[in-house]
């Protein structure tokens, strides 16, 4: 009994992660239509700068958020600006747009590692921060890894009300929804995409700060982070923002089940559901 | 008088690509050891990024999963380089590396090319812990030893794989098979609906153009000695084949080939004692490429001041 309790707690801890991963990446690709694979590295510079502020300045990891985030945001809403923005521009089809803008960040993807390979070296960096246990239903857990859950529902919460009740969030689910009739909706819809891009970095790099309190980080972290978000963006079906909070969910508890049997073959469970996903329903858990 | 100019003009080319072909196959004759290395390295290269190209050059569908055929490759030297002769190795390569790829076609061509993409990028990540699991599970060790060849005879190898490859894309580019995929590339509807069965197509290319990625990478592990999963996994192997296309230009026949012999010096000069700022220029110059030159350095070599001249003169 004890032991489904804890798998299933652990699941709920490591799916709130996944959830916050996959709808930074769901907004990327469902309303700004890049296939963003640098996702991860915005995890990485999220987890690397925590790391950095506490070790360095004695930061509380939680107010680096206020730090991580706007900044992922920035860099987030420059990079849609600048790139995906002109590559929209000369795109003669959104099937051209899809390609290139994939290139691109394929591209962006090995500019963000080298800088960060040369900022922090290829160490792997880990700091201890509330790692004393908690006693939950019988089970202990870290306070920390508790702290991330609470985290991640609090912020995947506040998103998902922004997205529903603010004007901006109305905006972002119009333009989801068909970007060309938003913008003679009279949606200012090169803003809102880049708006939406840059949430999507921001949610990364708070998701990042979190997976640093827990797991240590490295300048190479970011491509299985990324696969994983993939995974849970195709399974909570492309494009829905609840969809892919739980497939989050959903994905962190089998993976706590499969960990709990064989901890290496995770990622290939993983892939085994992907795999599964697309023979049976490629549409996902939500989509249309 | 002109007629001579025109048979000489088009004489050119050929006689041009012959004289390649007669320096590239004597090479071992007159250079020495490092250059033969040096060139089976841009070799090595210029098969990664035109298979590449096979597929994803007409479709558009872009495949981030070179390196999990190559890996393929490496890891079926290393397990059977000791019990068979190299030609066969490099065959039985050659075909796990076309299954996966079947397999992987099969699995995702069928829809949209999100799900290509999202499975084709994993791929290697997936290989790669399936296989340190495997090793260190239940043979124990994280790496394994190649039987070793000489640094002649894998030029050699090389140089056929890819003149194999060059021939195929040739051959493709003309054949029922290459027109039904460039008419997917440019609408998949109008070429499903003229009676092209688009999966079976995009699927069969794919798995062809993983032919000489394994077959390379099974060649290239016999230079090395040692591999471990990292090693052969490496998603290195992946974007240097997307940016050394889209960088030379994926349009042309000669725009790969270019890409990759630019990259592959540069690599040179850089990879040893630069390694993270070749990777950084590399990256940026995807980025910038894809932004200013989509149609890569080959077209703005069609644009140079003295080709101009030589149309000039030949219009004349």
């Amino acid at each position: 009994m004890e032991t489904i309790v804890g798998v299933v707690i652990s699941g709920l801890l490591l799916g709130g992660l996944y959830a916050l991963i996959a709808m930074g990446l769901s907004l990327q690709y469902g309303v700004a239509r890049v296939l963003n694979v640098s996702h991860g590295e915005f995890i990485m510079l999220g987890g690397l700068t925590t790391w950095t502020l506490y070790t360095a300045f004695h930061i509380n990891p939680l107010l680096s958020l206020a730090v991580c985030g706007p900044v992922a945001f920035a860099l987030g809403y420059v990079l849609h600006r600048t790139v995906y923005r002109r590559i929209w521009a000369s795109s003669p089809s959104p099937g051209v747009f899809e390609s290139n803008s994939l290139l691109a960040s394929f591209g962006l993807l090995f500019v963000i590692q080298n800088i960060a390979l040369f900022t922090w070296g290829p160490e792997i960096r880990g700091y201890t921060y509330l790692a004393f246990p908690v006693d939950l239903l019988g089970v202990s857990f870290g306070a920390n890894r508790l702290l991330t859950l609470a985290s991640a529902l609090f912020v995947g919460v506040t998103f998902y009300i922004f997205l529903a009740r603010t004007r901006i969030g109305k905006a972002i689910r119009a333009a989801a929804q068909d970007s060309t009739a938003a913008a003679l909706m009279g949606v200012n819809i090169n803003s809102v995409l880049a708006v939406c891009f840059g949430f999507g970095a921001g949610l990364a790099a708070i998701a990042g700060m979190l997976i640093s309190m827990c797991y240590p980080v490295h300048a190479v972290m970011g491509i299985p982070y990324t696969v994983i978000a993939m995974i849970v963006v195709v399974l909570g079906g492309l494009g829905s923002i609840p969809g892919s909070f739980l497939g989050g969910v959903v994905l962190g508890l089998i993976g706590s089940l499969v960990s709990y049997v064989e901890p290496a073959l995770t990622l290939v469970a993983y892939y085994l559901i992907f795999a599964l996903l697309l023979l049976v329903r490629p549409t996902g858990i939500m989509g249309r | 008088m002109r007629t001579d100019g025109i048979t000489w003009l088009k004489l050119r080319t050929p006689a041009m690509l012959l004289l390649l072909l007669v320096a590239l196959a004597t090479l071992t004759l007159y250079a020495s050891t490092y250059t033969v290395m040096l060139a089976t390295n841009i070799l090595m290269y210029v098969i990664l990024t035109v298979s590449w190209v096979l597929f994803s050059g007409p479709t558009g569908y872009v495949s981030l999963a070179t390196a999990a055929f190559f890996g393929v490759g490496v890891y079926t030297s290393a397990i059977l380089g000791s019990v068979l002769p190299l030609p066969l190795v490099i065959l039985a390569a050659a075909l796990a590396s076309f299954s996966l790829a079947a397999l992987v076609g099969g699995l995702t061509l069928r829809l949209k090319g999100v799900y290509f993409a999202f499975f084709t990028f994993g791929l290697v990540e997936l290989i790669k812990h399936l296989l340190l699991w495997y090793e260190v599970s239940v043979t124990g060790l994280r790496g394994r030893f190649v039987v070793v060849n000489d640094s002649g005879a894998i030029y050699y190898v090389i140089l056929v794989i890819l003149l194999l490859l060059l021939l195929t894309s040739y051959l493709l580019r003309r054949s029922r098979l290459g027109l039904a995929l460039q008419s997917i590339g440019q609408s998949e509807d109008a070429a499903a609906h003229t009676g092209i069965n688009v999966s079976a197509v995009k699927t069969i290319v794919f798995a062809l153009s993983a032919v000489f990625v394994g077959a390379a990478g099974a060649a290239m592990a016999t230079r090395w000695g040692y591999v471990d999963p990292y090693i052969a996994f490496d998603y290195l192997y992946s974007f240097t084949a997307v940016a050394m296309a889209v960088f030379g230009g994926p349009g042309r026949f000669a725009g790969p080939i270019l890409g990759a012999v630019v990259f592959a010096f540069l690599r040179e000069l850089l990879i040893t004692r630069f390694p993270y700022i070749y990777m950084l220029v590399m990256g940026l110059v995807l980025v910038v490429t894809i932004l200013y030159l989509p149609q890569g350095l080959i077209e703005l070599a069609g644009k140079a001041p003295w080709r101009k001249l030589r149309g000039s003169r030949e219009s004349a």
